[in-house]
């Protein structure tokens, strides 16, 4: 018989970090990776002053919170993935959900310490 | 007339442990379709094969079946389409229990339908009110959910509802949403309660094929997605109303 009570699942905070993570990953990332680590190193931008505004932004409140972003949202979102793909292989682990999302904001807090700390 | 071979999946709880493939020659031109073609082994070659259907339309949604793995209307699907195949396979319609031959045990489906209360709640209007008109984009927001006919093709096409048979699936909760967006309709809360639990809108992984084998061309998927939305938003007001609460107290 169908549960018709009012049971909510915490899934929507998962869904949202993961649709939040799935946006910053499929937009910003690979703008962020192909200047910082391709048209930068490769010369194809003249990268001495831009490097230069760049350190400068990584340091800032507004750059840290980019950073900030550019690991966390990406993380959940995978670690979401890897929890639904486990899933959808039948593999029904004790403790699978609390791996997946506790792995992911242990590492937000790494993160977010080594963010506020550089 | 030209003939085509149907490997048939027969079941008969009394007699058999699981389903046996069992092979029918049937004539068949370009008109005849595959509901036709059982019709015509029950009539001719085997009297006793269950399956169901009414209408022979794509309006009952009665004859639901696997077609070489794809869940089909028999009345929607013609053997011309499948001419120069070596055989067509026919299997009862995918995650469901199956009754016998092509027949499946929909209460499931039925008690979701229920659970969902798809029908208009909290409308205090009388007859003598006159009609509840609705303006054209109104009736556009709900109106390709309507086209439902409860065939269960999005079932047996949900790999979610095949991993766990107690999740609401897609055709239940399309309903339900046609209900939510209709602007007669104030049980939108009534619904969450079941969209938001454990066997709501948060078992579906947006695999899509729900849509795509859709006879009526509704769209199922949209309609979970969109009230995952919902349900977010529901999950926040309600952590902010605790906090409400809280301050009041």
């Amino acid at each position: 018989m169908t549960n018709t009570t009012n049971n909510r699942v915490d899934e929507p905070v998962y869904w949202v970090l993961f649709g939040a993570g799935g946006m910053w990953s499929a937009i910003f990332a690979p703008a962020a990776i192909l200047i910082v680590c391709f048209l930068i190193p490769l010369g194809v931008i003249d990268g001495a002053d831009l490097f230069t505004g760049l350190t400068r932004f990584a340091g800032s409140f507004l750059g840290r919170i980019f950073i900030l972003l550019m690991i966390v949202l990406p993380l959940w979102c995978g670690m979401h993935r890897i929890h639904h793909c486990l899933h959808d292989m039948k593999a029904r682990w004790p403790g699978l959900k609390g791996l997946c999302y506790g792995l992911a904001a242990a590492l937000s807090l790494v993160a977010l310490f080594l963010v506020c700390t550089f | 007339m030209k003939t085509i071979k149907l490997a048939i999946a027969r079941y008969n709880p009394e007699q058999d442990d699981k389903p046996h493939l069992e092979n029918f020659h049937v004539p068949y031109d370009n008109q005849t379709s595959l509901l036709d073609a059982l019709a015509h082994i029950k009539d001719v070659l085997a009297p006793d094969l269950a399956y169901r259907s009414s209408c022979r339309m794509a309006i009952c949604g009665s004859c639901g079946m696997m077609v070489d793995g794809i869940p089909r209307l028999a009345c929607k699907t013609f053997l011309r389409d499948y001419a120069g195949a070596a055989k067509v396979t026919l299997e009862a319609l995918g995650n469901f229990p199956i009754e016998r031959d092509l027949v499946v045990d929909l209460t499931h489906f039925l008690e979701c339908i229920e659970a969902l209360k798809p029908y208009l709640i909290g409308n205090e209007r009388k007859p003598e009110d006159g009609p509840n008109r609705q303006t054209p984009e109104q009736i556009a927001k709900y109106h390709q959910f309507t086209h439902c006919i409860n065939c269960g093709l999005c079932y047996a096409a949900c790999p979610q509802f095949g991993l766990n048979p107690a999740f609401t699936g897609p055709g239940a909760i399309s309903l339900a949403y046609r209900y939510n967006l209709d602007s007669r309709d104030n049980g939108k809360n009534e619904r969450m309660q079941t969209m938001n639990g454990p066997e709501g809108v948060w078992n579906c992984t947006f695999v899509g094929l729900c849509s795509e084998v859709c006879p009526k061309h509704v769209d199922p998927a949209a309609a979970i997605q969109q009230c995952k939305v919902e349900s977010a938003l529901d999950f926040a007001r309600s952590v902010i109303n605790c906090q409400k609460e809280k301050e009041v107290r």
